[in-house]
């Protein structure tokens, strides 16, 4: 009798992730499903707010990536009042975005995935945590804490504030850069790209230690989309959407961002509270697609800066004779664009511009309709308004990394399950692999961030009649 | 004129003969709490944050509308006014939707500053959400009736200093509420001359201009004091 697992939230306190496992009659793998339970009232919530309140509104939505939502929301309100914003305040933006990436992917990085690599799934979660590197190498986690801590001070040295900041506005921005802030941040390079190449060794140690990983977490062929400039070059705030298959090869380019509608359907999946968006041009579920760092790199054809070029080269050769597909390498790209934002925002910060105070353009409600697209370190947000000539919301339409790449989690889950699911046990070091399978998208839900590292699961095997066979939660 | 003698909080005062509790309390240096009270206008002692205590009447008064009197004993700080206006500050949040985070009077706000200084750590009412609408009609300025406090400054401005007398009240309790005109939508209004004083009284976010982001309204009241001394004492005296 087929059966299935599942791994579930007991509790919303620090939030959780749920996961089912559908086991056939031989008593193996058949699918997985990695349920998402997030608040999904907000888009209701905003309707009859005036539009100028979304960035710092949807600043709230996500205690972890208020920026990216901040960034998003301020170019959907440019688009509501149909104006092109003043060139220095797309620039800070952009700065900010950038100390967002870096700080974002730090975390991921260093505090929640490097336990990992380094100590092996056979240690105990109380064990595999941020605590557990201090204790094991502290110099590593001392300097995953500092870059981290330079992404933030970019944010904070233009928002003024580490968390929500509402200093990105529609139109613009409110504040430049000072000269002692942009002195502030150049200090922090010699040692930000010390970081990085520290990073970069040890993931090369991993890449050897870890052949079977790259195999199995989440190695299946998919779309990926992300920005890019015209020329193919590595986008982040700007530029427009391409699609390439897991050939490599280019399957939609130049999109226009704010027509996303019109290629982009989202599919409502009753077991989840997101929605999962596809490519319509493929239908459900054959468009699925992948967003983030990993999608990003294989959309790019260049990063645009010397150093992430060179490590950009040695990654693409890792996919070849297609795309990168494994998203174990999920990691990887997130090094090459932490490499990529540091010197970026070392080019930026030689830009007088960013001192200039022309940072606001004012205009009424010149259009009903805006969408603004920004990449989030966790792949492309789209924030969505409708307005009334008053400029009052009428509806709102959020599409998150998360949700596009729900489908992607639920095959990597159910990858490694196959591998490792033998009847109805769930090994410990299974349930570490499939913790492990899901911060590869490092989704941004308060579960990937559990306090000490370890995200609260539920897994339940479920056999082919529904029935529960086995169910382990770890909170 | 002649001078009134009153004890405040132990201390001897002395004030203009028509002053009221809260004029001689500010010329002595001694702080109540207000919120609907605005220098430059007439006040309406609708908020009730000012009450203070004097002794031998059982009632609490309203130190902005109360006038002094000779040998007057005035207490604004004792453990039973500190409930009250703490109860007063819990029932004006509750009463409608005041989410501080997401406010575009956010740390600029003199509800919340108060809420902080009187020490309202929760509210121990049940929130009544009420659904008020936002009023964007008007091209400069915007009013969201779910963070007014229905102190009337606004109205009171309008009639007082602008001489427009486009704000008014109407309805009455739960259902009352600030109106442009005969309850039109602010941007049809015949006779808002677009000064936006009601925008730089408003205490709370309630008032804003349009297109004003989180935190981002900031106002400057002096102004408005600017105005009326300068009317009536043909007095010009801008503030630092
Ligand atoms: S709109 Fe502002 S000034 Fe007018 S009554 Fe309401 S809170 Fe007071
Ligand atoms: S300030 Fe006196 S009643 Fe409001």
């Amino acid at each position: 009798m087929p059966k299935r697992i599942i791994i579930d939230p007991v509790t919303r306190i620090e939030g959780h992730a749920k996961i089912s496992i559908f086991l056939d009659d031989e008593g193996n793998v058949s699918d997985a499903e990695f349920h998402v339970v997030e608040f999904r009232g907000f888009e209701k919530f905003c309707e009859d707010r005036p539009y100028a309140e979304m960035p710092g509104i949807t600043a709230r939505i996500c205690g972890i990536c208020p920026v990216s939502h901040l960034l998003a929301s301020a170019k959907a309100g440019d688009a509501i009042m149909a104006v092109n914003i003043p060139p220095a305040a797309d620039k800070l933006r952009r700065l900010m975005n950038l100390g967002q990436i870096i700080q974002s992917h730090a975390l991921s990085f260093f505090h929640l995935s490097a336990p990992d690599f380094l100590m092996g799934w056979n240690t105990p979660p109380a064990k595999r945590n941020v605590f557990g590197l201090i204790a094991s190498n502290a110099d590593l986690a001392r300097a995953g804490i500092r870059l981290r801590q330079f992404g933030q001070e970019i944010i904070e040295t233009l928002g003024g504030k580490k968390i929500h900041p509402s200093w990105a506005v529609p139109g613009g921005v409110r504040s430049p850069l000072t000269e002692a802030g942009r002195e502030k941040l150049r200090a922090w390079l010699p040692e930000a790209y010390a970081t990085s190449k520290i990073a970069f060794d040890l993931f090369k140690k991993t890449l050897d230690t870890h052949k079977k990983e790259v195999q199995i977490f989440g190695n299946f062929p998919s779309l990926f989309m992300g920005l890019v400039e015209p020329d193919g070059t590595w986008e982040h705030h700007g530029g427009k959407l391409r699609f390439v298959d897991s050939s490599g090869s280019t399957i939609a380019d130049q999109l226009d961002p704010q027509k996303y509608y019109e290629y982009i359907g989202e599919a409502v999946q009753p077991s989840s509270y997101l929605k999962s968006p596809y490519y319509t041009p493929l239908g459900f579920p054959d468009g699925m697609y992948r967003v983030g760092p990993l999608a990003r790199l294989n959309v790019a054809e260049q990063m645009g800066t010397p150093k992430a070029d060179a490590e950009l080269k040695k990654f693409k050769k890792l996919g070849l004779p297609g795309a990168v597909t494994s998203s174990f390498l999920y990691h990887h790209a997130r090094l090459i664009e932490i490499l990529a934002s540091i010197e970026r925002v070392e080019i930026s910060l030689d830009d007088p511009d960013l001192l200039s105070n022309d940072l606001r353009a004012d205009a009424g409600i010149n259009s009903l309709r805006g969408v603004g697209v920004s990449e989030a370190p966790r792949g492309t947000l789209f924030h969505d308004y409708t307005v009334d000539r008053d400029g009052l919301l009428r509806k709102v339409n959020l599409i998150v990394a998360t949700g596009q790449n729900n489908l992607a989690m639920n095959r990597t889950v159910a990858q490694i399950a196959r591998h490792y699911v033998r009847g109805n046990d769930i090994p410990e070091p299974m349930l570490n692999r499939i913790e492990h399978g899901i911060r590869c998208y490092d989704p941004c839900l308060s579960c990937s961030t559990h306090a000490v590292g370890q995200m609260a699961l539920v897994v339940r095997l479920i056999a082919p009649d529904g029935a529960i066979v086995r169910q382990i939660s770890r909170i | 004129m002649a001078a009134k003698t009153l004890i405040i909080n132990g201390k001897h005062v002395s004030a203009e003969e028509n002053a009221t509790i809260l004029e001689a309390a500010t010329e002595a240096g001694i702080s109540i709490p207000t919120l609907c009270h605005l220098d430059g206008v007439y006040d309406a002692g609708a908020c009730r944050l000012c009450l203070v205590e004097v002794a031998g009447i059982s009632k609490l008064l309203p130190a902005c509308t109360t006038k002094v009197a000779e040998g007057m004993d005035v207490s604004t700080d004792t453990e039973r006014l500190r409930k009250y206006r703490r109860m007063t500050l819990e029932l004006l949040f509750a009463e409608r939707n005041h989410v501080c985070a997401v406010c575009v009077s956010n740390n600029h706000c003199e509800l919340q500053t108060l809420a902080y200084s009187q020490g309202m750590e929760h509210v121990r009412f049940e929130y009544r959400f009420p659904k008020w609408e936002v009023d964007n009609t008007h091209a400069l300025f915007g009013m969201d009736h779910n963070r007014c406090i229905l102190c009337t400054r606004c109205v009171r401005v309008c009639w007082h200093i602008e001489g427009a007398g486009t704000k008014n009240e109407s309805g009455r309790g739960a259902k009352e509420r600030i109106i442009t005109d005969l309850n039109q939508p602010w941007g049809a209004s015949d006779t808002c001359t677009n000064c936006g004083k009601c925008v730089m009284a408003c205490p709370t976010g309630a008032l804003f201009y349009k297109g004003s982001t989180v935190s981002e309204m900031e106002r400057d009241r002096s102004k408005l004091e600017f105005i009326v001394t300068a009317r009536e004492k043909k007095q010009w005296i801008a503030s630092e």
